[in-house]
């Protein structure tokens, strides 16, 4: 066995494994930690198949950010999650059923199918293996793929504004500053100066 | 199974993360968190099957596809967790089966 086959199916074991446990873990927290693990090992698939910016953009974005959200959300939210199991049972044999059959069909698929020659001789974007991966990827995600890069970013912000907008709430209740409020105070109207007689007070 | 790691393992492991994933939703009926951890597995299986064929092919389109989804779907987890939050504030519970007001 070659080392890199070796390690393939270590991170493949470890995402295979780490993912059932993502969808059965009692705790969500556990849950959210091994979909951190999950990704991880995806992303040493990655690395083995030549993706490196990809494995790290993976682990950037979805161990750094995604997952991070995930588990805040879970802190944040106070549920019962243990009477969120109640009722797991009487929906895993039809998960069981669904599971199975599209797993076999999938792997049937993958088992059978075969590549046209005239689609490898094609078109395309052929990887030159004596450039970085990186330094491939951004300069077709400039040029060529711009529109699409541009779409990417545009998804971002609608994405970013949109969960603001959601989740932004106005109490009445709370106190706050109002700076303009703060800025346009004078003097006069707040300091009075009062001449005291000795000896009488106010 | 040959001593070089081939198309076949990566469509495999792709296939079983893929499954599990939807596993995932049918078993965890009532928790929408977990439900949408589960559409990252999907998504996460999909990606791996693009930079599998990205690798045998000897084509770069591949990984760009495979930034694409990438970054809807950090788009999408970030709105779901939003829309969660203010389901968790209006309805007190994150279970599926409460996102009934919509129903006649």
């Amino acid at each position: 066995m070659t080392l890199p086959l070796f390690f393939f199916y270590v991170f493949a074991a470890v995402a295979v494994v780490s993912a059932f446990m993502v969808i059965s873990a009692r705790n969500p927290v556990h849950a959210v930690l091994f979909l951190i693990l999950t990704f991880v090992n995806g992303a040493g698939l990655f690395m083995l198949a030549g993706a490196e910016f990809l494995a790290l953009i993976l682990i950037v974005v979805y161990v750094g950010a995604v997952a991070v959200l995930f588990l805040f959300v879970v802190m944040m939210l106070d549920i019962d999650f243990a009477e969120m199991r109640q009722g797991m049972l009487q929906y895993a044999p039809v998960g069981i059923l669904v599971g199975v059959v599209l797993l076999l069909e999938l792997l049937l698929v993958a088992g059978s199918f075969f590549i046209s020659p005239d689609v490898v001789s094609g078109s395309g974007l052929p990887i030159d293996a004596t450039m970085d991966n990186t330094r491939q990827l951004g300069l077709v995600l400039y040029t060529r793929y711009f529109f699409l890069f541009q779409t990417a970013g545009a998804v971002l912000l609608v994405a970013m504004i949109g969960a603001i907008v959601l989740t932004l709430r106005h109490r009445s209740t709370a106190k706050r500053q109002n700076p303009v409020d703060q800025v346009a105070r004078r003097a006069s109207e707040t300091l009075k100066v009062v001449k005291v007689k000795s000896g009488q007070g106010l | 199974m040959g001593l070089e790691i081939g198309l076949g393992h990566y469509l495999t492991v792709a296939a079983i993360l893929f499954t599990l994933g939807v596993f995932g939703i049918f078993l965890n009926r009532k928790n929408v968190i977990v439900i949408l951890m589960s559409v990252e597995l999907i998504l996460l299986a999909v990606n791996l099957n693009l930079v599998a064929f990205s690798a045998h092919l000897n084509d770069l389109q591949g990984q760009v596809f495979a930034l694409m989804i990438l970054t809807v779907a950090a788009a999408e987890a970030a709105i779901g967790l939003a829309i969660l939050v203010i389901f968790y504030r209006n309805r007190g519970s994150i279970a599926v089966e409460d996102a009934n007001v919509l129903k006649g």
